[in-house]
């Protein structure tokens, strides 16, 4: 984990964010190269890594439209451009799962998902779980259950988890301990997740 | 991570006209972002697959039709693998993790690299990641690697749990560059090491793999894969068995066998299938078959154990095998 992760909004100067902020700004105006690829084909964009690309997305239901460096993650997308913080870095290896996101319904690692690969899809974070006030069942269960400690794996675990139980996977412990077995908790707090995944897939249901 | 063009093409033929020396193509990202980051591959060039029409779950006359870019979750849950082809269903599903299985293709399964500690660090010695270089693994830690099908210059295990029951079945991989199509079996598709661990297979510069046919057979619907590994999930293979019958009565008919977790490729063990066949399915005919399994194996400094191993999870895989029967 970063240790700057929380200070983030607190930390004086120029911070990381709005250093990547800027910069994305500034290069809304760079043009797209079009080159002729094939025969019968279209046109086929050919992009430069100086170049951003145009991506819309449906972040959490609203429509978003920004350019991103065809190297930056869906995870550094949510975090530093739109500012969706509980999407958590934990490895950015894909081996913790912490980043778990769902796209069009599947729970994905968005560490390993480029950005510019999720055009005209639909992303759902921790932040797009709850309905106003009324937390998701999975959210609900996991503060009843007592499902973390530190809660750094936390929005993970829960994307996860939701993301099982409409897989239908969620029948048994067993089955609940294998297919979250990508999602790491550092704290062992894996007796209470399942626990509390059992609990959350009946109100699901 | 290095700077690339990006394209997106929407038909095989714009992306084979976009790869060739020094491209990538991107499907799920699993292994190509990931090693992206490490600097372990550094394309001049990333060509987004995911556009093109390359899907499909199909079950014909022929055998399973799987497009490249079906995702490995969703081959798993499918109907007829499940039915007729139960070892691939149960090979992905002991593969990575749920998100990663919902991410990765069928095809870049095929391809993804090895998970040597060495090749996957830039600072270390690596023959595959830098030809000439000398391997790390050789003399220092090696408990994962493999005993089969090693060289001088690399004993990197292959990763892929699928492509291990692929090749017990006889598949077949179907690949285009912007010259034509071809058809490559898949145990032939993989090149061991020898002096050029950085060549992994026979694709030519720019080859996109498109999908893969296995054949329909009298043994596949009988099959189970089975892999052993030091934590019971989320991990790779120390070793695991791709094992299929064929029944005549209470008699082994024929076997078609593959192994993983030992071998710097899928490993088939034909002689073990042969002598499998014609034999009642008893536990003297399994410990007698598995006694040349690890034939040829050269044990490294801490792997000697998976010699043994080899012929445990063979023995186990059979006895599963017969009692489901």
């Amino acid at each position: 984990m970063n240790p700057s992760e929380n200070a983030d909004d607190s930390r004086p100067g120029v911070s990381r964010r709005s250093v990547l902020g800027g910069g994305a700004a500034v290069a809304v105006a760079v043009p797209l190269l079009v080159t002729g690829a094939g025969a019968e084909a279209a046109p086929v964009a050919e992009v430069a890594s100086a170049d951003l690309v145009p991506i819309k997305v449906e972040v959490n239901g609203k429509p978003v439209s920004v350019r991103v460096d065809p190297r930056t993650t869906l995870l550094d997308t949510l975090r530093e451009e739109l500012e969706l913080t509980g999407t958590k870095k934990g490895c950015d290896r894909g081996q913790c799962g912490a980043c778990t996101v769902h796209v069009d319904g599947r729970r994905v690692l968005s560490c390993l998902t480029l950005a510019a690969t999720v055009d005209e899809r639909e992303v759902t974070t921790i932040e797009g779980l709850a309905r106003g006030d009324r937390l998701h069942p999975m959210q609900q269960a996991f503060i009843e259950r007592d499902g973390l400690q530190c809660g750094f794996c936390t929005p993970g675990q829960i994307m996860s988890a939701v993301g099982m139980v409409h897989e239908g996977h969620a029948n048994s412990d067993d089955e609940i301990r294998e297919r979250m077995s990508g999602n790491i908790c550092r704290c062992s707090c894996y007796p209470f997740i399942v626990d509390a995944i059992r609990d959350a897939q009946k109100v699901m249901r | 991570m290095r700077a690339y063009t990006f394209t997106q093409p929407r038909s095989v033929r714009e992306a084979v006209a976009h790869a060739g020396e020094g491209a990538a193509f991107l499907a799920g990202g699993t292994t190509l972002v990931d090693l992206m980051k490490l600097d372990v591959m550094a394309p001049t060039r990333v060509v987004d697959i995911n556009r093109l029409p390359l899907r499909g779950i199909k079950l014909d006359p022929d055998g399973l039709h799987i497009g490249a870019l079906e995702r490995m979750s969703d081959v798993a849950v499918d109907r007829n693998v499940r039915r007729d082809y139960p070892m691939i269903a149960q090979a992905l599903e002991l593969s990575a993790s749920a998100q990663l299985r919902n991410m990765a293709s069928i095809g870049g399964n095929l391809l993804q690299r090895t998970r040597c500690g060495y090749f996957r660090d830039v600072t270390t010695p690596c023959n595959k990641r830098e030809p000439g270089s000398g391997c790390s693994a050789l003399t220092r830690i090696n408990r994962t690697h493999a005993i089969l099908g090693t060289s001088d210059d690399c004993v990197a295990t292959h990763p892929s749990d699928l492509a291990v029951a692929l090749v017990a079945l006889g598949t077949d991989v179907h690949l285009a560059t912007a010259q034509g199509t071809r058809t490559v079996p898949l145990d032939t598709f993989y090149a061991l090491p020898g002096s050029t661990p950085h060549v992994e297979n026979v694709l030519r510069p720019g080859e996109l793999v498109t999908g893969i046919t296995v054949p329909r057979s009298m043994w596949a619907a009988n099959s189970v894969y089975l892999k052993i590994r030091d934590r019971q999930s989320y991990e790779f293979a120390l070793a695991s068995a791709a094992v299929a019958f064929e029944w005549r009565g209470r008699t082994i008919k024929q076997a078609r066998i593959a192994v993983g977790g030992v071998g710097t490729t899928p490993w088939p063990l034909p002689a073990v299938e042969r002598a499998l066949a014609g034999q009642p399915a008893t536990a003297d005919t399994f410990e007698a078959a598995v006694s040349t399994a690890a034939d040829g194996a050269r044990p490294l400094s801490q792997n000697a154990f998976k010699r043994e191993l080899l012929r445990r999870t063979l023995v186990r895989a059979f006895t599963v095998l017969a009692e489901s029967r």
